[in-house]
């Protein structure tokens, strides 16, 4: 990691994976305070116009961090990723622009009316904007996803003799057969965050025994959304994704499961530890031809190990890669399992009242987080050693003129600020958990 | 095309310097024009809804420029490296102070935020201008189009200097100057007496200091960067652009005088207008000059994205930027007139 091109990757690692614990939660956020807004409306009820104001202020920190650390990423690419920036441009420039112009305007205009225009505004009016504001940040995902679709599955593009791409087709780029199910599976991964959150808080609302009314609200309507998102999660597009990967970069696809050798009739690896020097997997638990079966819906079908692929065509983390897949896998098949159970016992009025399974919603917030932030690492390791898929290779990509000195001195100055910001951001939103909602009489907070 | 893209990128910019030009500036003096806590949140109220939306405008025109001229985004990025981190850190400072010191009401907490957001908006006023001057005077281009800038040398602009020399802090104080006449004359538009008397007191000692400095650096600027004088003496219809800035600024004390607040603001942004457009008028068809070899300068045409993309991106941009100015101005109105204190956000 001391050189230069280590430090450029985990300057962008650091950068990006800090931000998008605050992106996923706004995301999330954006269309649960929606939700909210729209059972207000539609039932006139005060109740969760004011469940919604909370939600709000919690929104309000997160996506003032979200926007503060997000803009470091518009820019990293040229700073740190010149090679890569010029080589790209011509076609990831209108994605990235596109998401300007259309995103981030709506987004922003929009967070201001929505926090601080509902007086000024018709109670339609402010509905319509939690709407537009849930459509915005959506729609910023969808470019930003549209980018990352094309570095790992390179579309509608010529490459000049430069080596710079250009675009060919801009539908080719908007619609690459990558994106949909990638998009669809991160923004469901969005919304089993916020959904886990909601409903951990309304736990805690109702272990403490205060707020009951709002932390009934919040827990019904966190696990209604963080289920239904768990189980979209897998079925269809956490399946269709891996079936892509399998597609379009099978050296990758044999990396996340840690199979070493082609076989027909491949295990699925549930434990084990890759081992670098013997090529194999140490102390696996394997569930016999169930890869086969999932990959192709045959179980004597072949799967590619990491043996079909030249060593240079190899992810260079694989360990890394392996882990983060299968803790993505892993806690997201323990999201499903915690949802059903909730969603039973919602259905049968007992969730409420179990105490003990309310302990386990409460701790279950942060898991989600990790879930997606392990997604991401397996998409982005997984692509190496490409940055773009086939085009250009990572070491190619950093920025030439940038030493290692000067990435060294910028990363230690976003670690320290993020650090900063980490610690407001969660003093703050503990503070507004604690103060809870509007108790139901009261007035508006003193505030700006 | 590439001409087209260079003026559209060229009114992005402006207009991220007109609106978030405001905020920065109402940021940097709101120590003179506001005292009291109460008048303090006047001020942050006055840019409270509309700040982030400015902010954007420097997003979206980063996203346009990296779109229509990948080149320049990737040379200028990587060789203004430096700065850009610092530009980053200020605004990360800058949107935390406004949006963290409402939270809490402690006499710690927001007298903290204050000096953040007046430290951070000053700095950034600065780095802007001077990030402007450091394209006028140009890099140390090399073949391949890459330079690295240290943050300074020995201060002076030669084909050793760094970011900061004297010509490009001379840029950033003026770009201070105007930013805060700016950013005083809006204060003095949105908010109640004594708040709008100190800001138009700030305003008219800001403005003398904005012509001492426009003069000098249009001097200055003509000897630093040949191009400049020989661009308008072949073109001279480009005057125009200077004899606006000058009008805006004219204009903008003879109605603040007169007390009227709103077209004194909006004088105050021809001026800026004028301004960037001379310089960009003035630069054309250089994007960065090379300090060292005339021939390594960086130029529409070497930088620009393939004529597909720059074609097809008029589909797209066009309407939607029509949509967002007309949302913008829909939401301006909505926040239209004097903050009104007692209604409050969350």
């Amino acid at each position: 990691m001391e050189s230069a091109l280590g430090l450029h990757r985990f300057h962008f690692a650091f950068t990006i994976t800090f931000h998008y614990v605050f992106a996923q939660l706004s995301m999330g956020l954006a269309l649960l305070i929606f939700l909210l807004k729209t059972l207000g409306l539609k039932r006139a009820e005060e109740h969760y116009q004011r469940a919604a104001r909370f939600w709000i202020r919690i929104f309000a920190i997160t996506f003032a961090v979200g926007v503060v650390t997000g803009i470091p990423m518009e820019f990293q690419f040229g700073t740190n990723w010149a090679r890569f920036a010029r080589a790209a441009g011509g076609v990831i420039g209108q994605t990235l622009a596109m998401e300007g112009v259309f995103a981030f305007f709506l987004e922003s205009t929009f967070v201001g009316l929505l926090l601080f225009g509902e007086k000024r505004l018709s109670a339609k009016a402010h509905w319509a904007v939690s709407l537009l504001l849930w459509l915005g940040t959506w729609l910023s995902a969808y470019f930003i996803l549209a980018t990352n679709a094309w570095m790992q599955h390179p579309v509608g593009h010529r490459v000049l003799p430069g080596g710079e791409a250009q675009l060919e087709s801009l539908w080719a780029l908007l619609l690459n057969p990558w994106l949909g199910w990638m998009f669809l599976h991160n923004q469901f991964g969005t919304v089993v965050t916020a959904g886990f959150l909601m409903a951990s808080i309304g736990a805690y609302y109702l272990l403490t025994g205060r707020q009951a009314a709002y932390g009934r609200t919040f827990l019904k309507t966190g696990v209604v959304a963080g289920g239904v998102a768990s189980l979209l999660m897998l079925i269809p597009t956490g399946d269709m994704q891996v079936r892509n990967v399998e597609r379009h970069q099978p050296a990758t696809l044999a990396a996340m499961e840690g199979l070493f050798e082609t076989m027909q009739g491949a295990p699925i690896a549930i434990l084990g530890q890759p081992d670098m020097e013997k090529l194999r997997l140490d102390n696996p638990l394997l569930v016999p031809r169930m890869l086969s079966f999932l990959t192709y819906r045959r179980w004597m079908a072949e799967v590619k190990g990491l043996d079909a692929f030249p060593r240079d065509q190899w992810p260079d983390q694989i360990p890394l890669v392996y882990y983060s897949y299968h803790i993505m896998v892993g806690l997201g098949t323990m999201f499903i399992a915690l949802s059903l159970v909730s969603l039973f016992k919602l259905w049968r009025r007992r969730l409420f009242a179990s105490r003990r399974w309310l302990w386990v919603i409460m701790l279950a917030a942060p898991f989600p987080f990790i879930a997606n932030t392990a997604g991401w690492m397996t998409a982005e390791m997984g692509r190496q050693p490409w940055l773009i898929y086939g085009l250009l290779r990572t070491s190619e990509g950093s920025s030439a003129n940038v030493s290692g000195g000067n990435a060294l001195f910028t990363l230690i100055g976003f670690m320290g600020m993020y650090a900063v910001l980490a610690i407001l951001f969660l003093y703050l939103s503990c503070r507004e958990i604690d103060h809870g909602p509007e108790p139901e009489a009261a007035g508006a907070k003193a505030d700006d | 095309m590439e001409t087209m893209w260079f003026c559209l990128v060229a009114f992005m910019i402006a207009m991220y310097v007109i609106l978030d030009g405001f905020d920065l500036g109402a940021g940097a003096t709101h120590f003179c024009a506001a005292r009291s806590e109460a008048e303090r949140r006047q001020v942050i109220r006055s840019i409270g809804p509309v700040w982030d939306g400015n902010e954007v405008w420097l997003l979206a025109a980063g996203g346009t420029l990296y779109f229509a001229f990948p080149g320049l985004y990737a040379s200028s990025f990587s060789g203004f490296y430096l700065p850009l981190m610092v530009v980053l850190w200020l605004l990360i400072l800058r949107g935390a102070a406004i949006e963290f010191r409402s939270h809490i009401d402690n006499p710690v907490w927001k007298p903290f935020w204050d000096f953040v957001f007046t430290g951070s908006s000053a700095l950034l006023a600065i780095f802007f201008g001077a990030a402007l001057g450091n394209v006028v005077r140009g890099a140390p281009l090399d073949a391949s189009g890459n330079y690295f800038l240290a943050l300074w040398t020995d201060f002076r602009p030669g084909p050793e200097a760094g970011i900061l020399d004297w010509y490009t802090l001379l840029a950033g104080l003026t770009a201070f100057l105007a930013l805060a006449h700016h950013g005083a004359l809006w204060v003095a538009l949105k908010t109640e007496a004594p708040v709008s008397e100190r800001a138009r007191r700030v305003a008219s000692l800001a403005w003398f200091g904005v012509l001492g400095m426009t003069l000098i650096l249009t001097g200055v600027t003509f000897r630093v960067q040949p191009h400049v004088p020989e661009r308008f003496a072949l073109n001279p219809w480009g005057y125009v652009f200077p004899a606006l800035a000058l009008a805006g600024l004219l204009w903008s004390t003879l109605l603040r005088h007169r007390g009227r607040d709103g077209p004194a603001f909006l004088a105050s942004c021809a001026y800026l207008a004028g301004m960037l457009a001379s310089v960009a008028f003035g630069l054309y068809p250089y994007v960065l000059p090379s300090s060292s070899d005339p021939n390594l300068s960086l130029t529409i045409y070497n930088t620009a994205a393939g004529a597909y993309g720059l074609r097809v991106a008029l589909f797209w941009w066009i309407p939607g930027m029509a949509l967002v100015v007309f949302y913008t101005a829909l939401v301006y109105r909505r926040w239209a007139g004097k903050v009104r204190l007692e209604e409050e956000g969350y």
